[in-house]
C-alpha cells in the first residue's frame, strides 16, 4: 500500500506524489461505505438464518437466534427435500445450459472473425441487433410456441431458449479475432488439415479464456433468471432456486414458519454462487467487454 | 470424373473452406431464427389478431379473427399500461443515474493509487452481482418491513416511528435500491477494467501541466471511460425496462405494488391469468420495440458525442 514507491508516482513531481498519498483517504471511506452497503442485506440474512421462527420478529433483527440447526433441519425436510432438487436443477439448467451456449457462441463468433463469407454482415448484424431484444420480453411468445410444440412445462423449454445467446456471440467473435492469428490458421491450412482440425486443436485453446467469461456470465445469468423459468414450469419438482423461493415467499404472507424457511433457503442458496464468483474472479476478462464497444 | 467417386469420402471428411463458416456458425442461426426471430414474429402475428364471439347468445363460438392494429389500440390507450410505464419511468429515472453514478465513482475511488482496502472493497460491492434479483428483493423486503427492519429499529429507538418503506411514495426509492444494489459491483467492474486500460503518461503529463486529482479524474478519466459507460447505460435502461422479479417478490409484503405495477406484470397477467394472450403480444411488442428504440437512441447520441469530440 506504498504508493511512493509505484513508477506512477516516482515519476511524477513530489508535489504530486505527496498529493496521491493525502489523497487516499477520502476516497478510501467513500468505498468503504460502498462495501458496507453491499454486504449489510447479506450479512442480515446469515444472521436472521440463526433464528428459530418465534425470535424473527421479536428480537433484535442483527441479533443471532438460537434456530440455526432447527431452520437448515426444516429447509431440507421441506416438501420432501424440495429444496436440494431446486438447488439441483438451478445447477442443471445453469451448468448445461452455460455450456451448450459457450460452444455454440465460440463457434459462430470464431466464424465471424475468421471467415470472409457471403452472408457474414447479415449474420453479425442480426445477431447484435438481439443483443438489443430484451430477453425477458421474449418469454411469453416462447412460452406460446413451446407450448404449441408441446414442450412448455418441460425442464428443455428452460435449457433450450437461453442457449442462444446474442451477447456471448458478440463476445465471442471480439476475442476471437485478437486471439487467433490468421497465419497461423493459413499455416495449417497449407498443412492440409480440415477446417474442422484448424478449430478443434488450434482455435479452441487459444479461445479457453474468453469462452470461460462466456460461461461464467452465461451461468449467473441463467442461475439468477427468474421469469423464464416462472412462465415455463408448472410441476414444482422442476423448479430451479429463484423459482422455488419465491413462491416459498408468496406462500408464506404473515406466516414466521415460511418466513424462516425462505431466510434461511435464500442464505443456503447464496452461498454457493458467490464463492463460485470469488473463486473465478481473476479469471474473467472483463476487458474483453469494456474494450467491447470498441471492437 | 472417375476421380471423384474415389475423392467422395475424403471430401466428406475434410471441410471446406467455403462451407465451413456456415457449418460453424448454424448452431447459433438455426437457435437464433427459432427462439428470437420466430417468437418476435408469433407475438407479432398474435397482436393482430383477437378472440370474437361469433353468432351471439350461447350458440355463439369464440373465433380467431383478424383485427389489425386494434390490440395496440386498446394497449396504448390502456390506463393501467400507461399507468405502469409511468411509475417504470419514475423508478428508471432513479435507479439508472444511481447505478452508473455510483459505479462510476467507486471506479474512479478504486483508480486512485494510495486507496487502501481496495481487493476487499472492489469483491464487496462484487458479492451482490451473484444474488439473484428474486433473492435479492427478499432480503431488502425483510430490510424494509417494519418489524425486522434494521433502519426502522434505529428510528423507533429514537422515537421517530418506522419508515414507511414499502409504502407510496418511498415504495420507488426502495425497489430502485433492489436494482441500484444489484448492478452497481458488475458496471464498476466494466469501468474499472476500461479504466485500467487508460495509459498512464496521459496522467502523467495532466500532472506536470498542474492538474489535481479531481481534475484529471474529471477532465481526462470520465471522458476516456465513457464507451464504458455508455454500454451498461445500455444494459442498465433493458434491465429496467424488463423489471418484473423484484416487485413480484416483495408484492406479498405490502398492498401498494398492484397485480400490474410493472409492465411485464401485466403481460403476465393478460397472458396467464386473464388468458388474454392478443394483448399480452400486442403490450410485449410494444415493450420490446420501446426496448430497442431507448437503446439505439443512446447508441446513436454517444456515437454522434464521439464523432464531435473527435473533430
Amino acid at each position: 500500500m506504498t504508493a511512493a514507491v509505484s513508477p506512477r508516482a516516482v515519476s511524477a513531481p513530489r508535489r504530486a506524489a505527496s498529493a496521491s498519498r493525502r489523497g487516499g483517504i477520502l476516497p478510501t471511506i467513500v468505498l468503504l461505505i460502498g462495501a458496507v452497503y453491499c454486504l449489510i442485506p447479506v450479512a442480515w440474512v446469515f444472521v436472521a438464518t440463526s433464528k428459530a421462527p418465534s425470535e424473527l420478529f421479536s428480537t433484535f433483527t442483527f441479533a443471532p437466534g438460537t434456530g440455526l440447526f432447527g431452520n437448515l433441519a426444516d429447509l431440507f425436510a421441506y416438501g420432501n427435500g424440495q429444496f436440494v432438487l431446486w438447488a439441483l436443477n438451478s445447477l442443471l439448467y445453469s451448468g448445461v445450459g452455460a455450456l451448450l451456449s459457450t460452444l455454440v457462441s465460440a463457434m459462430a463468433g470464431y466464424a465471424l472473425a475468421k471467415y470472409e463469407f457471403p452472408g457474414r454482415k447479415l449474420v453479425f448484424y442480426g445477431i447484435l441487433a438481439g443483443v438489443l431484444i430484451p430477453g425477458i420480453t421474449l418469454a411469453v411468445p416462447q412460452y406460446l410456441l413451446l407450448s404449441q410444440l408441446g414442450l412448455a412445462g418441460n425442464p428443455l423449454s428452460v435449457l433450450i431458449p437461453v442457449i442462444i445467446s446474442p451477447f456471448g456471440i458478440y463476445l465471442s467473435r471480439v476475442y476471437a479475432a485478437s486471439a487467433v492469428p490468421q497465419e497461423t490458421i493459413e499455416a495449417a491450412r497449407i498443412d492440409g488439415s480440415s477446417e474442422w482440425r484448424i478449430f478443434r486443436s488450434i482455435a479452441l485453446p487459444l479461445l479457453v479464456p474468453g469462452m470461460v467469461t462466456v460461461f461464467l456470465l452465461q451461468f449467473i445469468g441463467i442461475w439468477n433468471n427468474f421469469l423464464l423459468p416462472y412462465i415455463m414450469l408448472s410441476d414444482q419438482s422442476t423448479y430451479p432456486l429463484t423459482v422455488g423461493l419465491f413462491t416459498l415467499l408468496s406462500r408464506g404472507s404473515g406466516s414466521p414458519a415460511l418466513y424462516s424457511l425462505a431466510i434461511t433457503g435464500a442464505a443456503v442458496s447464496i452461498v454457493p454462487l458467490v464463492a463460485l464468483v470469488l473463486f473465478l474472479q481473476r479469471y474473467w476478462k472483463l476487458d474483453l467487454i469494456s474494450g467491447g464497444l470498441k471492437g | 470424373m472417375t476421380a471423384s467417386v474415389q475423392a467422395r469420402p475424403r471430401a466428406r471428411r475434410t471441410l471446406r473452406p467455403r462451407f465451413a463458416p456456415y457449418l460453424f456458425s448454424a448452431p447459433a442461426v438455426v437457435l437464433y431464427v427459432a427462439f428470437m426471430l420466430v417468437p418476435v414474429g408469433y407475438a407479432i402475428w398474435l397482436s393482430l389478431r383477437a378472440y370474437r364471439l361469433v353468432g351471439g347468445g350461447i350458440l355463439g363460438t369464440r373465433q380467431d379473427v383478424f383485427v389489425g392494429l386494434e390490440n395496440y389500440v386498446s394497449v396504448l390507450t390502456d390506463p393501467e399500461l400507461l399507468a405502469s410505464l409511468g411509475r417504470l419511468a419514475v423508478y428508471g429515472l432513479i435507479a439508472v443515474p444511481l447505478t452508473l453514478g455510483l459505479a462510476l465513482l467507486f471506479a474512479l475511488m478504486l483508480d486512485v493509487p494510495a486507496v487502501r482496502a481496495k481487493r476487499f472493497a472492489r469483491t464487496a460491492i462484487f458479492v451482490p452481482y451473484a444474488v439473484p434479483g428474486v433473492v435479492a428483493a427478499l432480503l431488502w423486503g425483510f430490510m424494509y418491513l417494519p418489524s425486522t427492519s434494521p433502519f426502522s429499529y434505529l428510528t423507533e429507538a429514537a422515537g421517530w416511528g418506522t419508515i414507511p418503506f414499502l409504502e407510496n411514495p418511498t415504495l420507488f426509492g426502495s425497489l430502485a435500491n433492489i436494482a441500484i444494489w444489484g448492478g452497481v459491483g458488475f458496471n464498476m467492474i466494466i469501468i474499472y477494467t476500461s479504466l485500467r486500460g487508460i495509459p498512464t503518461e496521459l496522467y502523467e503529463s495532466a500532472r506536470l501541466d498542474g492538474a489535481s486529482e479531481v481534475q484529471i479524474a474529471l477532465r481526462v478519466k470520465v471522458p476516456l471511460v465513457m464507451p464504458a459507460v455508455v454500454l451498461t447505460l445500455v444494459f442498465s435502461l433493458i434491465g429496467t425496462l424488463q423489471v418484473y422479479g423484484e416487485p413480484a417478490t416483495l408484492q406479498p409484503m405490502t398492498r401498494d405494488i398492484s397485480q400490474t405495477w410493472a409492465p411485464l406484470m401485466t403481460i403476465y397477467r393478460d397472458a396467464f391469468v386473464t388468458d388474454d394472450l392478443p394483448a399480452a403480444a400486442a403490450s410485449s411488442t410494444v415493450l420490446a420495440l420501446g426496448t430497442v428504440l431507448i437503446s439505439v437512441l443512446v447508441l446513436a447520441i454517444a456515437n454522434r458525442r464521439r464523432m464531435e469530440d473527435a473533430k
